[in-house]
């Protein structure tokens, strides 16, 4: 079923919560190594779909597969075990542990020690936690943090708790990075720095993008392909360029009359 | 005023650690205290001096080897000596020590974790009664009503035993920390502390009510005699022989078990307290950690949060299965009546009072409560009635302490003391005495060498 170009592969994703359906009938492919966007007014269902990709919610219909494996009935813990991170829309640091701690936290899968290990401080032990530190402060500094890392997470400004955010979704050493509107709060200056690094994760790290964002010129800007959600449904796919000119998307996100406007005056 | 007086407090720590200094300190308090509480065996606040010269082997910065060696000195030649001489003071100490045990262990669960637990009793009791039951007759009691034949020895085990009982004392409660574990991880918060709670209330039941169809626990009479592991004799006479001039009299033979059990909870505190900083010091107390700031998030980072809770319900059970073991062979009887909700609580009070999370800060909240709860209390009540027997008077308003009612005695309100405690702690210091700092690690390359790299770290975002 799904081949080797596609790391993600959503097929009739179905999400209703009682009577509302938020997310209907959702297809999505996702080309390995691509930075690839979710868009939609509010309430497209972005974020459930985000959530079920990730096992946060369960969907009701639908298969969802990440790299030829089904992950609609996994939970987030193992989800993550297979390589999947993701950062949340309003940032969920432990904001009590200092930014190492959780960056730490995040590399959770990847270490093997064994508490009986912890316990009698082995030479294996030693040597693992002493290479996730480093690997940590290294991660940190990549995101572009530096002297922080003795910091609570909680009390650094917001535009550098989201770049630990990213970081400690890093350190689980992931092949696909779902990010939940990653630029929003941030001035263009700060989101202009963003985009640089998500480019500087895909291209030097080699991980696949999958970014839900409502700043349209940072979707514009940073993605190779984007999914249009409105009203629970995928109402358009295509390049930036063709989304941007897509009849329906201009609908959904400024009314009927305004994209009859829109069009006559392109 | 808080402030002033902390950098008061700062500037002293800075004046006491200064090249020699802490050692002639700690020294000092050690060698002043130790002579006090010598001289006068019954002084109340010697004896807290001698306490608080404990404490400053560890806060004040000196060698770690010195540190250690002070610390082994203190508590393995000095306590027993005095503790010969007044026992008083060694079962203050071996109370200090079960309950630190206690508390850490509680602290796993509440601090380290954040789910709440009332019922933590249960698993000390379920340590209390393993060698109750089998360290006592009450087997042979049970096969006597099975098959009416008696059996020949009359002690079911021999005594022993008790050094295995202790590790399955840890097995056995930490089995049962997993069953509580299965139902609580459907629940939070609330909820959770109301499970627990009933959980406590239901091993308190059993062991009131399990003297019928078969007596296991002899109901509320309790179970005793519980044996006590023999004496090393051997030990005992060296012993003797070296500190008798010391103590002026032989060491009794209580006396000896006095020492044995504050020997054998030391080295019980001194394991949990390295399990516990090296597990909070892992990816296993960082999970835990992890759990307790935001569990969405945790599961998100791969995780598996009912894995760990279990593991922390576990582990935390384990410590007091074994601190059970070693109070009912230290006190030759159980009954239902030690493992109260109100003991539960206690235990509680300690870790909130101390620092929920910082382990240091949870010996200390066991330490200031366990002294206030059996000593500063009841001594201040002995101190009036002694008053009241003195018939001195207050001159001005003409008081005369014999007229001092006998519902003022202040061990008659020890809850109503805690309570108080309990509430200005909430109001103004809610993270507990000592609370928990996250550990600082040590940064390799340019992050603190480098003021303008953190400088346009911190900005630059």
């Amino acid at each position: 079923m799904s081949d080797d170009r596609n790391i993600l592969v959503a097929k009739h994703v179905v999400k209703r919560f009682g009577g509302l359906t938020a997310v209907n009938n959702m297809n999505v492919q996702i080309e390995k190594g691509r930075i690839v966007s979710i868009i939609g007014p509010n309430g497209a269902g972005k974020t459930t779909f985000f959530n079920a990709i990730s096992g946060l919610y369960h969907c009701e219909e639908g298969t969802i597969e990440f790299e030829g494996r089904r992950i609609e009935a996994l939970k987030p813990y193992q989800i993550t075990e297979l390589r999947m991170a993701r950062t949340f829309q309003n940032i969920r640091l432990f904001g009590g542990m200092t930014v190492l701690e959780n960056i730490m936290v995040g590399a959770y899968t990847r270490l093997k020690q064994h508490p009986i290990q912890a316990v009698f401080r082995t030479a294996a032990f030693r040597a693992e936690e002493a290479e996730a530190q480093q690997r940590a402060q290294e991660l940190m500094e990549y995101v572009g943090l530096r002297g922080v890392g003795n910091e609570l997470a909680g009390s650094l400004p917001y535009g550098a708790q989201r770049r630990v955010e990213i970081a400690r979704a890093l350190a689980s050493q992931p092949r696909l990075l779902l990010l939940d509107e990653p630029a929003a709060g941030m001035n263009p200056s700060e989101s202009e720095d963003a985009l640089l690094l998500f480019r500087r994760i895909r291209d030097q790290l080699g991980i696949t993008i999958l970014l839900i964002e409502h700043d349209m010129k940072v979707v514009m800007n940073i993605s190779e392909h984007i999914y249009v959600m409105d009203h629970g449904e995928l109402i358009a796919q295509g390049g930036p360029s063709e989304i941007a000119s897509n009849h329906q998307v201009i609908e959904a996100y400024l009314g009927k009359g305004a994209a009859g406007a829109a069009t006559q005056t392109a | 005023m808080l402030e002033s007086l902390k950098s008061k407090l700062r500037a002293l720590s800075a004046l006491l650690n200064q090249g020699r200094i802490p050692y002639a300190v700690c020294v000092g308090l050690i060698v002043l205290s130790t002579a006090l509480v010598y001289g006068n065996p019954r002084s109340i606040p010697s004896f807290l001096l001698f306490v608080f010269s404990a404490s400053s082997i560890y806060w004040l910065r000196m060698n770690r080897a010195i540190q250690l060696g002070l610390a082994v000195f203190f508590a393995v030649v000095l306590v027993p000596i005095l503790g010969a001489r007044n026992v008083f003071y060694l079962e203050v100490i071996f109370q200090i020590a079960v309950f630190s045990a206690l508390a850490l262990g509680l602290n796993i669960v509440v601090g380290f974790s954040g789910l709440l637990n009332f019922g933590y009793m249960a698993f000390y009791a379920v340590g209390a009664y393993l060698w109750g039951f089998f360290g006592s007759q009450q087997p042979n009691l049970l096969h006597a009503t099975v098959t009416t034949k008696a059996l020949h020895t009359p002690f079911f085990m021999a005594p022993d035993y008790f050094y295995l009982f202790i590790f399955l004392g840890v097995i056995v409660a930490a089995i049962l920390g997993l069953l509580l574990g299965l139902p609580v991880l459907r629940v939070r918060g609330d909820y959770l502390a109301i499970i627990t709670l009933a959980f406590g209330e239901i091993v308190r039941q059993l062991a009131n009510n399990l003297d019928k169809p078969l007596n296991f626990t002899n109901g509320p009479q309790g179970l005793t005699p519980i044996q006590r592991p023999t004496m090393p004799e051997g030990v005992l006479k060296l012993f003797n022989n070296l500190v008798q001039p010391l103590v002026g009299h032989r060491v009794t033979d209580s006396q000896a078990y006095n020492i044995l059990f504050y020997l054998i909870a030391l080295l019980v505190v001194v394991t949990v307290i390295i399990i516990t900083y090296r597990l909070d010091d892992s990816k296993v107390g960082r999970a835990w950690t992890a759990i307790r700031e935001d569990e969405l998030s945790a599961g998100a980072m791969g995780i598996n949060a009912n894995k760990l809770k279990l593991g922390a319900f576990a582990v935390g059970a384990s410590f007091a299965g074994a601190m059970g073991v070693l109070f009912a062979a230290s006190r030759t009887f159980v009954s239902p009546e030690t493992f109260t909700f109100l003991q539960s609580v206690g235990v509680l009070t300690m870790v909130i009072l101390g620092g929920i999370g910082s382990i240091t800060g949870v010996i200390v909240g066991a330490t200031v409560v366990t002294l206030l709860n059996i000593q500063v209390l009841q001594s201040f009540s002995l101190f009036l009635s002694q008053l009241r027997q003195s018939g001195a008077v207050i001159p001005i308003i003409n008081f005369h302490w014999s007229n001092l009612s006998n519902q003022l005695d202040p061990s008659k309100y020890q809850r109503l003391i805690f309570g108080v405690i309990l509430v200005l702690m909430m109001i103004y210091r809610p993270t507990g005495l000592l609370p928990a700092a996250r550990r600082k690690r040590e940064l390799t390359e340019r992050t603190e060498a480098d003021p303008e790299a953190t400088e346009n770290g911190a900005d630059h975002v």
